[in-house]
């Protein structure tokens, strides 16, 4: 089990418990639109306020998420972003900033072509906290689970409405840091959030798990971010992110500023 | 975890009707890696093929349709001008085309939209390459009145526009899809997306046999008819087992059906035939299992030889004909090859079309430009046979919708 000398997240999440305060985590493609602008917009998304940095590695072919990611992908790949330049980011952000934790959200295939173990060990000397891979399975994760782990890696696994219980229990088991609560039967970027329904989740959830849960997809403003916050132990918010990149690729210098005010209402939301 | 790779097991100590396992492993192939969102309905539909493929009464009804809806049997034909003509084997042709939808996909179809049927599902969607699948899937979506959505990349729309027709006319509704290379792959993204979506009420008709356990397992299983019949057919008119079987491999579905059947006769050689596009050498092609530089990766549900670059991105690929345009392979495939019981080859574009031109001009039979590639093989094979031997090819499907295809390689406007 990992401590909180080990683990920037469960430092981070200790830390904002013992405040009373929520945590918000972003998410933005690495390398989109331009791979120069990266490095800065994670500052400055921490200088709104967000406390866990998701970074998405592009992929060719990401099946799970919606028209706005996937486009940002598209943009980033034109760049020909790979994992390596992904890591050598997070590697410029960390002689900056040694104390927000960073999670890596992405698909298999890029990991595949490395091979866990020489994946996990870069990635930790990067300083990255934690992995999310959305097409590894519980099934199928014990080399994966296992290269993580022994480089001291959250491995953080999505729980959706469609999880049975069952499952939620076998998922809990693995994971660390956090959990990821999807909360719509759908792709990133879905517009139909029911609070309701999440918080019914996360209430079997936290019979099961003492992890922190984190709800995405879905969230879009600061009044949805405040909404999702109230029931659980982060809000992630995503495509309504990457919709700044989109707005502005022809001016990507703009990015940084404009992503700092959105998370700074979104900040503000969440902790009055 | 340790799992034997396929490479280091001995041949003769495999029995190859245990795979998969009951996770749907090939050594260290196949496997489920899919949203979390995926998993329950893909458990649930593990759980109901088992359980029905075990019911008589499923049974029953999939070999009635079978029989009186497909037209099966499909006959074994001897291609007796063709044989002669290259002065090797004896070569049999495995009439797929005469199916009804005129390919061999519909042997799948009938078997999931059975399924659907069975477990309620009142929606079904596709994806298609060539548009063979999403006919055969609009089709039994019109015999079972099921509301059908086929995902098709907009390349492909634009190489089949009569299949995008025929698919309106029974009903189901074609969404192009404009993502990536706006081929197939894209097409299987789309669809998944579309099933993470609406997963309450839809049921994900795959059209290979790739995608998460229990597909690769269960389409192999339903278009294993094709070399069950073969094998009976050789042995009713020739009184002995083929010495050789080839079939065309994109996805790979109707080569597993010819292939596993014959699996365990040890004798019989396999060959499964990739799109060498532009030629192997070169980057525009379609054969994961033949090019020097494959890689093993993931990609749709499964782990499998995939066409990726060194950063892990999928490429694109190129073959003439749309139903072999594709990235990755049914993992049974990589395993076949990796344990060495089967041999994968590859044709180029222009080997295919001379194939499909023989085989109009001796048989009178026109092949799809996929088949064609499975021709263009036993042109190269027979010859360095003996006439004493044989040679079973699957014709997967009939070369009308190609036409088109053709006439412009050739610069003639229809």
């Amino acid at each position: 089990m990992s401590t909180i000398a080990d683990s920037r997240i469960k430092g981070c999440f200790e830390k904002l418990r013992q405040q009373g305060k929520k945590a918000l985590i972003s998410y933005i493609t690495a390398g989109d639109p331009t791979p120069e602008i990266t490095v800065e917009a994670l500052h400055e998304l921490v200088a709104g306020g967000v406390d866990v940095l998701e970074i998405g590695v592009p992929f060719s072919d990401p099946v799970a998420d919606g028209e706005v990611i996937q486009r940002a992908c598209e943009r980033a790949l034109e760049h020909n972003v790979s994992l390596s330049d992904v890591l050598e980011m997070v590697k410029q952000f960390r002689s900056k900033d040694d104390i927000t934790p960073i999670v890596l959200m992405g698909y298999l295939n890029p990991i595949e072509v490395i091979g866990y173990q020489d994946f996990a060990k870069l990635a930790k000397a990067a300083g990255v906290d934690g992995v999310i891979s959305v097409d590894m399975t519980p099934e199928e994760s014990e080399e994966y689970n296992a290269a993580l782990a022994t480089n001291k890696l959250d491995p953080i696994y999505l729980i959706t409405p469609t999880s049975s219980k069952q499952r939620v229990e076998w998922i809990a088991s693995m994971a660390s840091g956090f959990i990821y609560y999807v909360s719509v039967k759908g792709v990133t970027g879905s517009s139909k959030l029911d609070v309701k329904q999440v918080s019914e989740k996360l209430d079997i959830i936290r019979e099961i798990t003492d992890l922190p849960i984190g709800v995405g997809f879905g969230i879009k403003d600061a009044e949805s971010a405040a909404m999702i916050a109230s029931v659980a132990d982060a809000a992630i918010v995503g495509s309504a992110l990457v919709k700044i990149h989109a707005q502005n690729v022809d001016d990507p210098a703009q990015i940084p500023g404009k992503l700092k005010d959105l998370v700074l209402g979104m900040r503000t939301a969440i902790d009055s | 975890m340790s799992v034997k790779k396929s490479k280091e097991m001995q041949l003769s100590d495999i029995v190859f009707n245990d795979y998969p396992d009951a996770g749907g492993h090939f050594a260290e192939f196949g496997g489920m890696y899919m949203a979390e969102t995926l998993m329950d309905p893909v458990l649930e539909l593990k759980e109901a093929y088992y359980k029905y493929m075990k019911d008589p009464e499923f049974i029953k009804e999939m070999d009635r349709d079978l029989a009186y809806y497909v037209g099966r049997p499909s006959p074994l034909y001897f291609a007796e001008r063709w044989t002669q003509e290259l002065g090797g084997a004896k070569i049999f042709l495995k009439r797929e085309d005469l199916n009804h939808t005129g390919a061999h996909k519909v042997n799948n179809t009938i078997g999931q939209a059975l399924l659907a049927k069975y477990m309620g599902k009142k929606r079904v969607i596709a994806e298609t390459g060539a548009g063979q699948h999403g006919v055969a899937t609009a089709t039994v979506a019109a015999r079972f009145g099921m509301k059908c959505v086929v995902y098709m990349g907009e390349e492909d729309i634009r190489r089949q526009a009569i299949n995008v027709y025929r698919m309106k006319l029974l009903g189901a509704k074609v969404v192009s899809v404009t993502s990536g290379s706006r081929t197939l792959k894209d097409a299987c993204n789309e669809a998944i997306r579309d099933w993470i979506t609406n997963v309450d009420d839809t049921f994900y008709i795959f059209g290979t046999a790739s995608g998460p356990h229990p597909y690769p397992a269960m389409v192999r299983d339903f278009q294993a008819i094709i070399g069950r019949e073969a094998r009976e057919q050789m042995l009713d008119q020739e009184g002995a087992l083929p010495d050789a079987i080839v079939a065309c491999v994109g996805g790979g579905s109707n080569a597993i059906g010819l292939f596993h059947p014959f699996l365990e006769d040890r004798e019989v050689k396999i060959y499964g035939v990739e799109a060498a596009g532009h030629g192997i050498e070169t980057d525009e092609h379609a054969a994961p299992l033949t090019a020097e530089d494959t890689k093993t990766g993931v990609l749709h549900g499964t782990k499998t030889y995939v066409m990726s670059d060194d950063n892990g991105q999928i490429t694109e690929t190129h073959s003439i004909s749309a139903g072999l345009d594709y990235p990755g392979v049914g993992p049974e495939h990589s395993w076949l090859k990796d344990t060495g019981r089967a041999e994968y080859v590859a044709a180029t574009d222009i080997e295919a079309l001379e194939g499909f031109h023989d085989l109009t001009r001796y048989e009178g039979i026109m092949p799809a430009l996929e088949s064609s590639h499975a021709i263009a093989y036993v042109k190269k094979l027979a010859p360095t046979m003996s006439k004493d031997q044989s040679i079973v090819v699957c014709l997967s499907g009939r070369g009308d919708k190609d036409i088109h295809t053709v006439a412009a390689w050739e610069g003639i406007e229809l």
